[in-house]
């Protein structure tokens, strides 16, 4: 029965490890150039919560980078598989929803997982950042992990085109992700903004996992988790809801 | 003798488009059976419908008596399907492509199989080829390789020799052929009527989402039968127009259709009679062709020949 699953994860991981360069070598570049660019800027003008800004910057950009992979994981997958018709080759098979669903989910997760490795190995090289407090950096990380990855199917199955999937990436992960405190302590923002923030999900995994690093954090990570597993599980009831229904999958 | 397959009454709507008006067959095992029909009749509609690709809005398909939905995954363990399209996964070799079909049948350590399969399909020499560099043909062939790695005793055949060449063809043909003649039973949708008066023992033909005829080959080819005749006129001569009423013409020739070689001899009279001179004449024996294009041009076929 857990053979299908097995073997459609077994796949999902072969197919980003195929390319990696491009899956792990590239979103880790990335992260190291907002990392050189914006610890040359800042480093000697700010510190936050304490810590030296290159420090605060390293855990926001290993999430950022881990979270918009996860998405990207599942949602490439999947159009990819049905502009190209080869999706018809795990619709076949006697795989259910939801051995379907944590197949993509986990596979996403274990992308996230690789690219924040990796991102943080590099970083090593320009700060070494604490580490207080692993068990939240995990826990968040697979949370976060899972709630992209598991939106990434929904955004994935829903768009027909590759034009479609990048404007569900464009305006709605970037700025999620992008305007979470990556960048910046909430404290530092104006009240307006710290209030529009807190609707975001993505501000409390990020505050959350830092706290992993720092033991220091925006608002504490029983909330932070509270909402990163709230989430989680509203995604993932909805791409359950939507993989049942056969929506854009079965005719 | 159960079914390998049944189909009762299936429905399917796409909004206001009924892609299949209540379709009934059933198909015994180790049949070799045709599924026939212009496109656009519902044949594929008809075998999405039986892999779960597509849920029929009405009536039910089962297969080796599972039901495709309720039962879904000992149904399509049962099952092997190529489909129409030509689909591969660029990320994976020939190999590779069928374990993962493998272990989503639950299959593992395939290989014995998977060797056999590929060496059956001429296949054997690009196992480890990445999909992107096989040639159309070849990835065609990898497609039915991936409908039998799971040794299903049902095998549906979606237009599977659209773009092979003949050779790969006959050689594919021989394959499906050995399966046959092993128990499996073939259900096959062509565009290449001889093919399928040469493989299959029975044939359902489809139109606007209905059954029109649903007969073993011979009977068919019998109930049309017949011959025809066909026949070329000497400079600008014409038939007579009662002669021209029951012929069609194409490029000069006239063509009629006989109910028995008896019905020559008058007809040549008559061409006699009215001064016409034969230029040209040839008699062949119906074929599926005339068959199909028979039962497509009258749907009243299946009131005569099903009960």
């Amino acid at each position: 029965m857990i053979s299908g699953f097995r073997t459609l994860l077994y796949k999902e991981v072969l197919r980003f490890w195929k390319v990696n360069f491009q899956t792990i070598a590239a979103p880790v570049l990335t992260a190291v150039l907002y990392l050189m660019i914006f610890s040359h800027v800042l480093e000697a003008q700010l510190q936050v919560h304490g810590i030296a800004y290159t420090s605060f910057l390293i855990p926001g950009l290993v999430m950022m980078s881990a979270l918009q992979n996860a998405f990207a994981n599942s949602s490439s997958s999947l159009i990819q598989s049905k502009v190209t018709g080869s999706v018809i080759f795990v619709l076949l098979p006697p795989i259910s929803y939801v051995e379907f669903f944590f197949a993509y989910v986990v596979a996403a997760v274990l992308r996230a997982l690789m690219v924040a490795l990796g991102v943080l190995l590099v970083t090593i090289w320009f700060a070494v950042p604490a580490m207080v407090a692993p068990q939240w950096i995990l826990l968040f990380l697979v949370l976060g992990g899972g709630t992209m990855g598991a939106l990434g199917m929904i955004a994935g199955i829903w768009a027909d085109k590759f034009d479609q999937l990048a404007g569900f990436q464009n305006f709605l992960i970037m700025p999620l992700t992008m305007l979470s405190g990556v960048f910046y302590s909430l404290h530092s923002l104006p009240v307006f903004w710290q209030q529009v923030s807190r609707f975001n999900p993505v501000f409390y995994m990020i505050d959350g996992f830092r706290f992993g690093f720092f033991g220091v954090s925006d608002v504490p990570p029983e909330n932070s988790l509270a909402v990163a597993g709230t989430s989680f599980l509203m995604v993932s009831a909805a791409t359950l809801a939507l993989l049942r229904s056969g929506y854009k999958l079965r005719s | 003798m159960p079914f390998a397959v049944a189909v009762e009454r299936v429905e399917k709507r796409f909004g206001s488009l009924l892609a299949l008006a209540g379709v009934s067959l059933q198909i015994s095992e180790g049949e070799f059976f045709g599924l026939l029909g212009p496109n656009g009749a519902g044949k594929t509609t008809l075998i999405s419908c039986l892999a779960g690709l597509s849920r029929p809005s009405a009536g039910k398909l089962v297969v080796m008596g599972y039901d495709v939905v309720s039962n879904y995954r000992a149904a399509r363990r049962l099952l092997g399907v190529v489909p129409q399209e030509l689909v591969f996964d660029p990320f994976f070799t020939v190999r590779e492509t069928l374990r993962i079909q493998s272990g989503y049948f639950g299959i593992r350590h395939n290989e014995d199989w998977i060797d056999e399969i590929l060496a059956n399909l001429d296949l054997t020499g690009k196992a480890d080829t990445n999909m992107r560099r096989l040639s159309g043909g070849m990835k065609r062939r990898v497609l039915v390789a991936q409908a039998l790695v799971h040794k299903p005793p049902v095998i549906v055949l979606d237009e599977p020799t659209a773009g092979v060449d003949v050779e790969l063809r006959q050689g594919l043909w021989q394959f499906i052929r050995r399966l046959n003649r092993d128990g499996h039973t073939v259900i096959l949708t062509t565009h290449y009527l001889e093919e399928a008066e040469a493989l299959c023992g029975r044939i359902a033909m489809l139109k606007q989402g209905r059954v029109v005829a649903l007969d073993t080959t011979s009977n068919l080819l019998a109930r049309f039968a017949g011959h025809t005749l066909a026949l070329r006129l000497a400079g600008s001569a014409k038939l007579p127009p009662e002669l021209s009423a029951r012929a069609t013409q194409n490029e000069g020739m006239w063509t009629f259709r006989l109910g028995s070689l008896g019905e020559i001899e008058p007809l040549l009279a008559a061409m006699r009679e009215a001064g016409c001179v034969i230029d040209d004449l040839r008699l062949t024996q119906a074929d599926l062709e005339d068959v199909f294009l028979g039962v497509m041009q009258s749907s009243d076929y299946r009131k005569e020949t099903v009960p």
